[in-house]
């Protein structure tokens, strides 16, 4: 069978979750890449090693229009015949992907946490983390977007072709005026290890420490909602039912009492560290490893414990 | 400037999650539906106040059964000025998007704005799906918004960081988080809602192209393991040796 997955490749080099996206196509056929911009030949055939066959790539525009990128996907979807379709359901994924599925009439299915089982049924989050749903596809035609951090890529060996390929694309819907980079740092949706604080913390002027064991685990920082909400840290690191969900394989909370809607975004993490003052926090019954302690004695006291691991090890 | 606000129910986000008819079916037992919180808190705040700047009118639409009036009658309680109800059970979101795009067609509508995603289906599908449908641009999810004359000027996320870019209307935007500040209905606005029109109009009948056909719960998480905290050198190799996460 014969499956096109789509890949951001814009950042001149390819992320974890492209990676994830062509592990899981190669679990259901033959895997067709299709992408767009300037991006080497040489970084885009190492997708040979994941398991993609060959590299469809439109070098007529950068960028990451959804009018465009759908145009450029349903021309290489025709072209190959290919009857399954897989995004990341990142930021580029979810503009993309519904367009997509209007325009070849392919069900979709979003933020995928399993293959297809043997009817074709697709395990999803819903609610907000706090259930699964089995989804059925009615269509010829689907379109699967992968929740990331939900597939651990895997190395298969093997080279991938690479193909000039013309989408046909026309003009961008969206006319981009600024952009403000990224801020260094690790970007929260993609981490694999997180720590997170809340109004346990009293004020923004003690985030340091929370910086500090960030930086010394490769970590992103992310915070509770009324934090973002009070202005003591930026509204993307908040995490929750209403704030970004995110899967990390280490997250680690101090300061968080745990509310429902909180763990709502961050109950897919593999691993939770909770450190409160409070034992009868709600947070420590969604826990693996609890402290009850002071998060200003014991994060600085955790850092220095990594420290020693990291020269250690 | 005319404006359409996609409304959506939600469960409270304090609901207790579980499922019936064998794992098929949500069970709606004891649960308190609300204006799913993307779209009140953000689409519909920020549509009201740019009527409330340009002028114009601010219409809400719903794909729902008569069981969704109290959550838009809720909306129009905030300030939209009419609402539509387009009377089918919404089951998946080709068919929301359908519904609402043939609606839509030809009516004017300058912006038509909807939430991140719906809190229960978490799928983030409908606004890219109406914008294909119309052939409209799509700002997807939109931080900021601000109109001028005939183009919108919108601040998105991208991977880490922001993007400022520029649309020509009409458009289809999805608003997240840093687009409004909630409002809290008053009593007037309670009062005259009860009068506010709400139109019902017959579904076109699109077909579903998925269903979610079984639902399952996570596994309980196994008793918490409690580390002393003057001890962090056992958490660090509990979580190398143990959890091999670092
Ligand atoms: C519709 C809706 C949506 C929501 N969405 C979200 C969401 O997406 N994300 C989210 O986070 N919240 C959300 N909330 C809010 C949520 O209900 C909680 O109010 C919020 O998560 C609490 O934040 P917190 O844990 O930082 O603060 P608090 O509840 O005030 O907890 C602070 C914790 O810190 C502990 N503490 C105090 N001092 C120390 C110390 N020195 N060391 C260690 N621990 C200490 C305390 O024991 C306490 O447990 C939502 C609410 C609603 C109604
Ligand atoms: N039944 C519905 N009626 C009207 N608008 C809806 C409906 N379902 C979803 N929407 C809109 O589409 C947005 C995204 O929903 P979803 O794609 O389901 O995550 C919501 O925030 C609403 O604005």
């Amino acid at each position: 069978m014969s499956v096109l997955v789509y890949i951001n490749s814009n950042a001149g080099k390819l992320s974890k979750s492209a990676f994830e996206a062509v592990t899981y196509g190669k679990m259901i056929g033959d895997v067709t890449v299709v992408t767009n911009g300037s991006t080497g030949d040489d970084i885009l055939s190492s997708l040979g090693a994941y398991g993609a066959q060959k590299v469809l790539v439109d070098r007529s525009f950068d960028g990451t229009d959804a009018q465009q990128l759908t145009r450029l996907i349903g021309a290489a979807a025709e072209a190959t015949g290919a009857a399954t379709i897989v995004f990341s359901n990142d930021l580029v994924g979810k503009a993309v992907a519904p367009r997509l599925s209007v325009r070849l009439s392919a069900g979709l299915v979003s933020g995928a946490i399993g293959a297809p089982d043997a009817d074709g049924k697709i395990k999803v989050n819903v609610f907000s983390g706090k259930a699964f749903g089995h989804v059925k596809v009615n269509t010829t035609k689907r379109i699967i977007s992968l929740l990331p951090n939900s597939f651990q890529p895997e190395e298969v060996g093997g080279s991938a072709s690479i193909e000039a390929f013309d989408g046909n694309v026309g003009a961008p819907g969206l006319v981009v005026k600024a952009t403000k980079q990224p801020e260094g740092g690790v970007p929260l949706p993609e981490a694999e290890l997180v720590v997170s604080a809340g109004r346990g913390l009293k004020g923004p002027e003690n985030w340091g420490m929370v910086e500090d064991l960030a930086n010394e685990l490769g970590a992103a920082t992310a915070c509770s909602r009324p934090v973002a909400d009070i202005g003591w840290r930026p509204h993307h690191e908040h995490v929750g039912q209403t704030g970004v969900a995110i899967r990390p394989n280490l997250y680690i909370a101090a300061g968080i009492s745990g509310a429902i809607q909180h763990l709502a975004g961050v109950n897919g993490s593999k691993v939770i560290v909770v450190i409160n003052t409070d034992a009868e926090a709600p947070f420590f019954k969604a826990a693996d490893y609890g402290i009850v302690g002071d998060a200003f004695e014991v994060l600085p006291r955790l850092t220095e414990a990594v420290k020693k691991f990291k020269s250690a090890n | 400037m005319k404006i359409l606000v996609c409304i959506s129910k939600a469960p409270d986000t304090t609901s207790k999650i579980a499922f019936t008819e064998g794992n098929t079916k949500f069970s709606e037992d004891g649960v308190q539906y609300i204006v799913n919180p993307y779209d009140e808190w953000y689409a519909l705040v920020r549509g009201l106040e740019l009527k409330e700047s340009l002028g114009g009118t601010v219409t809400i639409v719903t794909v729902g059964t008569a069981a969704d009036e109290p959550t838009i009658r809720k909306a129009l309680a905030i300030g939209a000025d009419e609402a539509v109800r387009i009377d089918a059970e919404a089951k998946d979101a080709f068919q929301v998007a359908t519904e609402i795009a043939n609606y839509a067609k030809g009516q004017g509508f300058d912006l038509i704005l909807t939430g991140k995603e719906t809190i229960n289906y978490n799928g983030s599908q409908v606004a890219g799906m109406i914008a294909e449908h119309l052939d409209l641009p799509l700002v997807s999810l939109a931080s900021k918004l601000d109109v001028n004359g005939v183009t919108a000027t919108c601040d998105k996320e991208i991977v880490g960081g922001l993007e400022t870019v520029e649309v020509q209307l009409p458009a289809v935007i999805s608003c997240a988080k840093g687009m409004a500040e909630q409002r809290i209905p008053n009593m007037r606005g309670i009062m005259a809602a009860r009068t506010k029109p709400l139109n019902v109009v017959a579904a076109s009948a699109s077909e579903l192209n998925t269903e979610f056909v079984a639902y399952d719960l996570p596994a309980p998480k196994s008793a918490v393991k409690l580390i002393d905290p003057e001890n962090m050198d056992a958490l660090v190799e509990l979580l190398h040796n143990e959890a091999k996460v670092i």
